[in-house]
């Protein structure tokens, strides 16, 4: 049984790669924590698109498989980090990361 | 034949996460990204892949974004959050971020394009109950660590998220 799909691997390969650059560069020209924490998620989301595709290139359940342990890494990235963003936000009354750099609270 | 819904979606989750990095209001941002949580489930569906995409929507979209939403809420940022990004988010400051991914995309394009078989997905259909099988056989030691992970982030949120409830309730 298939979806009817018949596209090149590497058209979903430069999908994950633009998707993980927007991330890397949001990333990057974000100060506020809760962004790059959201471009993080967008990063591990082109990860896991890789994966997938791998996996539905041969059609094997490995590829969801390491997706699903992706998920499981961020869902307990985001509980601590969001613990942390309360943290921040109320030592320091922002959510400036550049303001979080002694790390000794 | 429905490769260009492949495309249609690929275009959606691209021009959706780019809006999603550059709001300035959070829970505009938050809503983007569901959008492009959602056309990436689109696509997982297209590759044959009806677990992981049912995962992205019931995980990513339900429960981490509500959780970013709750956080969003619950500090009540709003309107000074707004004029805050506009100071932080000047023009000039995107010039080397972009430079750095253009660079990026030219190294990791190169190293795609320099596979030599053309492979072509078919889209073939792998159920969820494949997935179970070989998750609960040849990746059962990944399964236990996943769970020990998830336990070690809860005691870490809960130990982070208790200091600051009982520091309220003392105010």
């Amino acid at each position: 049984m298939t979806t009817a799909i018949n596209i090149p691997l590497e058209h979903v390969f430069f999908l994950a790669i633009i998707l993980f650059l927007i991330g890397a560069f949001g990333v990057l020209i974000r100060r506020n924590i809760i962004f790059m924490l959201l471009s993080l998620e967008l990063m591990m989301n082109a990860c896991g698109l890789a994966f997938v595709a791998a996996g539905a290139r041969w059609g094997e359940p490995d590829g969801q498989i390491m997706f699903m342990f992706i998920l499981a890494l961020a869902a307990a990235e985001v509980a601590v980090a969001l613990g942390l963003v309360v943290q921040l936000s109320r030592r320091f009354e922002t959510l400036d990361i550049d303001r979080a750099e002694e790390l000794n609270g | 034949m429905s490769f260009w819904l492949f495309y249609v979606s690929a275009a959606v989750a691209i021009a959706t996460a780019i809006l999603a990095v550059t709001r300035k209001n959070a829970s505009h941002a938050l809503i983007y990204l569901v959008v492009t949580l959602l056309s990436i489930a689109v696509i997982f569906f297209l590759l044959g892949a009806p677990f992981a995409a049912a995962l992205e929507i019931v995980i990513y979209a339900g429960a981490i974004v509500v959780l970013f939403l709750f956080v969003v809420m619950m500090l009540n940022l709003g309107r000074s959050l707004v004029a805050r990004e506009s100071q932080w988010l000047r023009p000039g400051m995107w010039v080397l971020p972009a430079i750095l991914s253009g660079v990026l995309f030219i190294v990791f394009g190169f190293t795609v394009l320099q596979t030599e078989d053309i492979a072509r997905i078919e889209g073939q259909i792998v159920p969820p109950k494949e997935v179970g099988t070989v998750l609960f056989h040849e990746y059962l030691l990944g399964v236990e660590l996943a769970g020990v992970l998830l336990l070690a982030a809860l005691v870490g949120a809960f130990h982070l998220g208790r200091r600051y409830m009982d520091e309220r309730r003392e105010n």
